[in-house]
This record gives structure tokens, sequence and C-alpha cells, in this order.
């Protein structure tokens, strides 16, 4: 839910304080742990599957397999999310095909889960695939049930099994198994059998379901759950594994905006892999489940381990440390600044970026409205300077910015609004390099510079230019290695920092927030 | 079977002991969690407990429980829950996500109506799921009522609503439902059609009642369900179905308090007669026993 922020930036701020640790106290770990269980809860995880799950994090947080490539923050991410898929199954199962046909495919859960509209989507997946399903309707308990599946049949294209009309009418039981002999006759390879659907608590109608599970012995029983569900997830499952025992699940209406916790408790509490995602009314909209990305849905992280890896891989630390260090001693120029901006494109399309940050689901518009034109523009304008403008920036006087408009194709007032923003910007580093938090209008808070505040203020009255032994040179090239070098793409993306001098506007107001930013900085940002 | 899970019985070891302790609270904690009231709720309620048991110095568990029900019923009985259906025709608009039992729901509510001598049409603008308006024609059978068909199939479904209400006024019927498609409520087009099928009905008579049905299985989801429907449709008051399962719907309180709409209605069971009004005595006494 929107209302508590997501869980990254939150992990983010419970180890900002953590960074240049090399590894976690136990109080620490307690502080995630917490924020993790809250996550979760609000994620309708149940209970009992948040405390295990949040145990072993805190066991794995604390042993010694932590990995040293990754901060703390990241590590525990990492963990998280490891035993997120873990839970959810590793990897997904496919539907378990009988040696002789007909395979019969039985579907049971709550009312209201989406079973019959459930059937016409496995059908129509089963058809295209090349088989021929019949579906038979065992539902004789919701009024006009059967007219449902039989309409939903027809829209599949496959062949429905409905000798009774339904409406409390007929036996449940026999019509399923009259349903697999049909389909042994006609020589359909899978039936599907929708049955009623029942609360967990209904134990007659259980025992129907059982009754019907014995009848035509089926060699899947897909329990269809609502993803909606909250902490009743746990006594339903175990009401209808107890009931008739099934053997994969089935997650419907993914397209709402539910955090599906409930596959989580029931893949837990089961054991039983989750096979298949209903997301959407249409009778294509039905996919195989993937667990992972599941994980990233329920702790609502993006896919913010990619986002490490890919910065990780495209990064060179030795640059970044080199630029930290022209930062300090402002000779910061337009030649890095292309540089930088040349490694960001490294990285992949920005906007690809963008997306992968957690929270960014709702962002989706203004990621659409990010011109990465811009960033080009921008270099070209770097490109047609001659190296000694790039380096000194004070010698672009009237004739030479026309000329290097003429030359990368732009005006001359993007020219000198990149010029601007350029020396806005080195200031602004500069000050961040030595300690300080800038205020530049318009910007708000600078992402990660108040952490770089912090761990540098004390020192400030210190001899400048100390070296790298000393802790306070150390905080302001981290300082520099946050607000400067990782976040390039961040400044970029928001539009206020460097070059991109018509997005300011736009970046303002549309761009990613600066906590979305902020969290990819943190992430990026090495303690 | 499952067990019928209850608070009450989630709490029983909890007030099964001589006085307070750690672990009290812990329990507390957690059967709260288990029936749905979600973590922020469950902190405020904790603290304030703790607070009161502090306050009154009190170590014995039957003093807590009274105060749990206290405040638990105090929070619910915030809102006012009667139904305003005085208008003639009194318009009732029944919304929510797909399959929380807003067919099934209105049936019972018909039946409601008509048991106390009002007479009722009800109008099966669900013209997009397969069979959803011979279940509604069923229903409407059963509970009484008169039914306004779509004429055709795919029929554009605030027409549907809008010849409900024409009907209602022609025949002199005291009361028109609406039955809608189940629709996600992050269904942006989805949801606009609800607008819509509001505005049309609104040209005609005011509307009495949006009523939006909640799965009490629903968890922490149901707040942002809630929001986005009061946003959409003006809901006015919130039907909650399924309450014979297990599921005890403590999420209701979050959404009841974020949104400030009533529960006006609850739903426990498959019979026609199973469907009462809303009186947060009853609910918390069923809730913490």
């Amino acid at each position: 839910m929107a209302t508590f922020g997501n869980l990254t930036d939150r992990l983010a701020e419970t180890f900002t304080r953590l960074r240049g640790k090399g590894r976690l106290s136990p109080a620490d770990v307690d502080g995630t742990v917490r924020e993790i269980r809250r996550a979760l809860l609000e994620a309708d995880v149940a209970l009992d599957v948040v405390k295990d799950f949040t145990a072993r994090v805190r066991e794995r947080a604390l042993g010694d397999e932590v990995n040293k490539a990754l901060n703390p923050a990241q590590q525990v991410v990492q963990i998280v999310n490891d035993e997120l898929v873990r839970i959810l199954g590793g990897e997904q199962r496919r539907l378990e095909f009988a040696k002789k046909p007909p395979t019969v495919i039985m579907l049971a859960g709550l009312q209201g889960a989406g079973k019959t509209t459930l059937a016409g989507k496995l059908a129509t997946w089963l058809r295209k695939d090349g088989h021929t399903p019949l579906l038979v309707a065992s539902d004789l308990q919701r009024p006009n049930a059967v007219t449902q599946l039989q309409v939903v049949g027809e829209q599949a294209g496959v062949a429905v099994y409905a000798p009774e009309p339904g409406n409390g009418v007929g036996n449940p039981v026999k019509v399923a198994k009259d349903g697999v002999r049909e389909a042994e006759r006609r020589q359909h390879d899978v039936v599907i059998v929708d049955t009623a659907g029942r609360l967990g608590v209904d134990a007659e109608l259980m025992k129907q379901a059982a009754d019907i599970r014995r009848a035509v012995d089926p060699d899947e029983v897909l329990f269809v759950i609502d993803a909606m569900i909250g902490q009743d997830a746990v006594a339903t499952a175990q009401a209808f594994q107890k009931g008739v025992d099934f053997t994969g699940v089935v997650l419907t209406k993914l397209d709402g905006d539910s955090k599906g916790g409930a596959a989580l408790s029931v893949a837990s509490i089961t054991g039983r892999p989750i096979m298949f995602a209903g997301t959407g009314e249409g009778l294509d909209d039905f996919e195989p489940f993937h667990p992972d990305r599941m994980a990233s849905r329920i702790l609502d992280l993006g896919d913010i381990l990619t986002l490490i890896e890919q910065a990780q891989a495209n990064f060179d630390e030795a640059e970044a440390a080199k630029v930290a260090e022209k930062l300090a001693t402002s000779t910061f120029t337009l030649e890095d600044f292309l540089e930088q901006m040349q490694q960001l494109k490294n990285m992949g399309s920005i906007k690809n970026m963008l997306g992968m940050l957690p929270g960014a689901k709702g962002m989706r518009e203004q990621l659409d409205n990010f011109d990465e034109g811009e960033i080009t523009r921008t270099e070209a304008i770097i490109r047609s300077m001659t190296p000694a403008e790039r380096r000194m920036p004070k010698l672009l006087n009237g004739s030479r910015r026309l000329r290097i408009a003429r030359g990368s194709g732009t005006t001359v007032t993007e020219v000198n609004a990149l010029v601007n923003r350029f020396e806005q910007a080195a200031k602004m580093m500069k000050t961040v390099a030595k300690g300080g938090v800038p205020q530049v209008p318009g910007m708000g808070p600078v992402p990660g510079a108040s952490y770089a505040g912090k761990g540098s203020r004390g020192s400030s009255s210190k001899k400048k230019g100390s070296r790298s032994g000393n802790p306070a040179k150390r905080a302001a090239e981290n300082a520099a290695l946050a607000a400067g070098v990782k976040p390039a793409g961040a400044s970029a993306a928001s539009g206020s920092g460097f070059g991109l001098g018509k997005q300011a506007g736009a970046g303002a107001a549309g761009g990613p927030s600066p906590e979305e930013l902020a969290s990819l900085q943190k992430f990026l940002g090495r303690g | 079977m499952a067990e019928r899970w209850s608070l009450s019985r989630a709490l029983g070891g909890m007030f099964a002991r001589k006085t307070i302790d750690d672990t009290t609270w812990d329990d507390l904690e957690d059967a709260l969690i288990g029936a749905d009231f979600g973590p922020d709720i469950t902190e405020q309620v904790v603290e304030h407990l703790r607070a009161e048991v502090e306050r009154f110095r009190t170590t014995d568990p039957e003093d807590l429980k009274r105060m749990l029900r206290e405040t638990l019923e105090e929070r619910l009985a915030k809102y006012d829950p009667t139904l305003r259906l005085t208008a003639r025709p009194a318009v009732v608009l029944v919304v929510g996500v797909n399959g929380v039992g807003k067919t099934t729901t209105i049936g019972k509510f018909a039946h409601f109506l008509t048991t106390r001598g009002r007479s009722v049409v009800v109008g099966a603008a669900d013209t997009f799921r397969a069979a959803a308006v011979e279940q509604l024609a069923t229903w409407a059978q059963r509970g009484g009522a008169a039914i306004v068909r779509p004429q055709q199939e795919r029929q554009d479904p605030a027409s549907v609503a809008f010849q409900t209400v024409e009907r209602a006024l022609a025949d002199g019927i005291d009361i028109a439902i609406v039955d809608t498609a189940g629709r996600l409520h992050t269904k942006g087009g989805l949801m606009d059609e609800l607008g819509k099928i509001k505005r049309v009905v609104e040209k005609q008579t005011e509307i009495a009642e949006v009523l939006l049905v909640l799965d009490a299985t629903t968890g922490q989801n149901g707040v942002a369900q809630a929001e986005a429907f009061i946003e959409h449709a003006g809901v006015t008051g919130l039907v909650i179905t399924k309450l014979d399962g297990s599921a005890k719907g403590g999420f209701v309180l979050a959404v009841q308090e974020r949104t400030g709409i009533p529960i006006k209605l609850i739903g426990q069971g498959e019979g026609i007669g199973d469907l009462t009004g809303f009186t947060p005595h009853v609910f918390v006494q069923g809730l913490v026993g």
C-alpha cells in the first residue's frame, strides 16, 4: 500500500547509518527485520510465515555467508529475495499429463476465487498448445454457474460437458465421473472439472469435493486462490489441503494492485507449487507463474538486484574514484562530465533503469515522457567543443557558442543552458565534496546529501586536502561518490543537475521523485 | 476441515492466564494481525490497551478482554450504519471487484426488502461476465423481485441501469437495485464506466446508496479497493460478505477509518436470508467473544 512507502526506501534508511561498516550487528539486523516483518504483513503474508521468514533472514544476515561484494543494505535485500524465491518454489512446475489420456484436472477453491473463468483460460491455453480439452460443469451449486461455463467454453472454443442444469439440481460427483467417461469416448486428451466454490469451514461441501476427487482420480488438483486474500489464506489453504489435497496452486486477479502475500503463505504452508497466474479478464490473460517476479512484487523491490548487478558490472570503480578526487580539488570539467555520461549510457537505457526501480510502477507515464534524446543532445554539444573549451568553460564566448551550436545541431540557448547547468552542478558538487549540503533552488534536498553532510560535518574544520587515510577525507569521497558520480543518472533523470536544459522544467514536475532517486543512490553507493 | 478460526480462540490462551505479562501482549498482537486488522491498527490498539492497563493498574486478563471489546466497538461505532432508502424510487448501485459476491448480495438484499413489504426491481447491468444475467435472474426470482435484463448481448451497462430506474419510475416500484460487473479497482477504463452508470442514472433521479461489496477474506488490499471505488463511484456504504467463513474481516476497521464510509450490511451464508444490518456490538462480540 502506497501509504507505507516501499520497503527499499525504508531499508535504505535503516542502513544509512551502517555505511562503512563491514558487517551487520545484531541490533542493526533486528531493526531491519522489524521493517521487513511489517512490509510482509502489509502484503498480507500470514503471520506464521512472516515469523519463520524473518527468523531465517535474521539468522542468515548474521551468519558468515555474507557476500563481501555487497554493502549491508544490498546483502539484506539479497537474502530477503533469495528466501522469498525459495519459499515461492524456486522454479515453476509444469502440468503433469497422464501417460494414458485423458489427463484429468480438477479445480477447487473458495467462492469468487475465479474457478470458472480460470477453467476457460486453462482450456484456451491447452487448446493453443495442441490439446483438446473438455470442460466439465460440476459446479451445480451457484446459480447459473453451468451457463457461465458453457459461455466460457464457447468463447474458448472448447467442448463443454454439462448434463445437469445446476442451480442446486443434480449430483456433481456423478457429473464429474461421467465427464471423464465422455472425454474417453470422444477422445479429448484433457478434462477440466469445474467444481463449486466452498468455504474452508463448510464440511459438507468439502466432503463433496473430496468425493469428486476420489471419483475421477485427477492427475492435477489445482487450488484456485484470489491474490487479494488476507490472513485467512492459511486456514483456507490448510482446509483444502486436508479436504482435497491439491497438487498445485493458481493465483487469480494478479492484475489488481494487491501485493499477493497470499502466494507466499500458501506456498510456504502447504509446500505446493504455484503453477499459474490469472492476470486479467480476457481468456488469454493467463500465464505460468514466475516466483522471482512475485518475490519482487511482495516487497515492492522492483528489479533492484538486477539494477545492482548492472551497475556493478558497468561502473568502473577506479574511474569513479578519480572523479571524486577531481571534485574535491575542483578540477571537474566538461570532459569528465562527458565521460560519466558515456559510462551511464553503457549501463543501458535510462528508461529501463528507472523502470527497474522499486515504486516505479506509478511513474510509467513520467518515464514515457522522459526524453533520452536529451542526453544525446548534451553529448553532441560537448563533443562540438574543443578540448581546451571542455577543460575551461570560461573560454566560451559568443562566437564560440554559436560555432558549437551549429556543430551540434542545437541552438545557442541550449548551449548556454548546458554551460550554466554544468557550472551550477560543479559548484554544488564541490560543496558536497567538502562536506556541506548544497542549496539548489527548485531541486529540493539533494539525494544522498543528508548523510554526506552528517558524515563529514565534524571534519569541516580539519585541513582540506588530507589524504584518504583520514576518515574525514574518506567521508568526503563517499559523499562525492554518492552525490556526484553514481547519481549522474539520477540527476540526469530529474533533469536538474546537469545539461538537460529543456528537461529541467518537465523533470521537476514529472520526473521520478527524490526518494526514488535516493534509493537508487543508496544502493549504488558503496560504504 | 479447518477449525473455525476465531479471534476469541486465538485469544483464548491469553485470557486463560492469570495475569497480564509480556506474552499476553505478543499473543494479542498476533491475534489481531491474524484477524486482518493490519499492522497499523494492531499497533494502535495494542498501544492503547497497554496505556489503559497501566492507567487502571489491572493485571486481570478479563479486564483486558473487556477493554479490547470496548475499544474495537467504539472505533467501529464511529460511523452511522443506517441505510437511506427513503427516496422513491430509492436507487441502489452495487459495486465491487470480481468474485466478492455482488449478485448474491443483491439477491439477499432484494429478499430482505420484499419481506419488509417493499417492491423491488433489480437491473442486470453486469453485461460482461458470462451468465451473470441468469445468475441475477435466479436470485431475483428467489428474492421476489422484478428484473430488467439487457435487451442484447454486451449492451452498455449504463443503459441497462437507466432502463431499470425508468421501470421503477413507471411502475411505482419502491427500490431499484443495479448490479454492476465486477471490476478490479486498478482498471481505469472500467472504473470510468462506473462513473458513467452513475451519471446516466442521476439524469432521472438521485442515487440513494452506492454499496461497495467487500469480501471478508480480503486482506489489506481492501483499503486500496475502497479508495478507488469511492473516487469513481462515490461509495456511501460497505457490505461485507463471506463472514461465515474462517476470515474475520478485521480489515474493515481500517477501511472504515481510512475512508470514513460506514459498513451497512453483513452477509454470512449462502441462504437467501443470510444478510443482516451491521451492529458493531454483535460484530465485535463475534470477533472477540
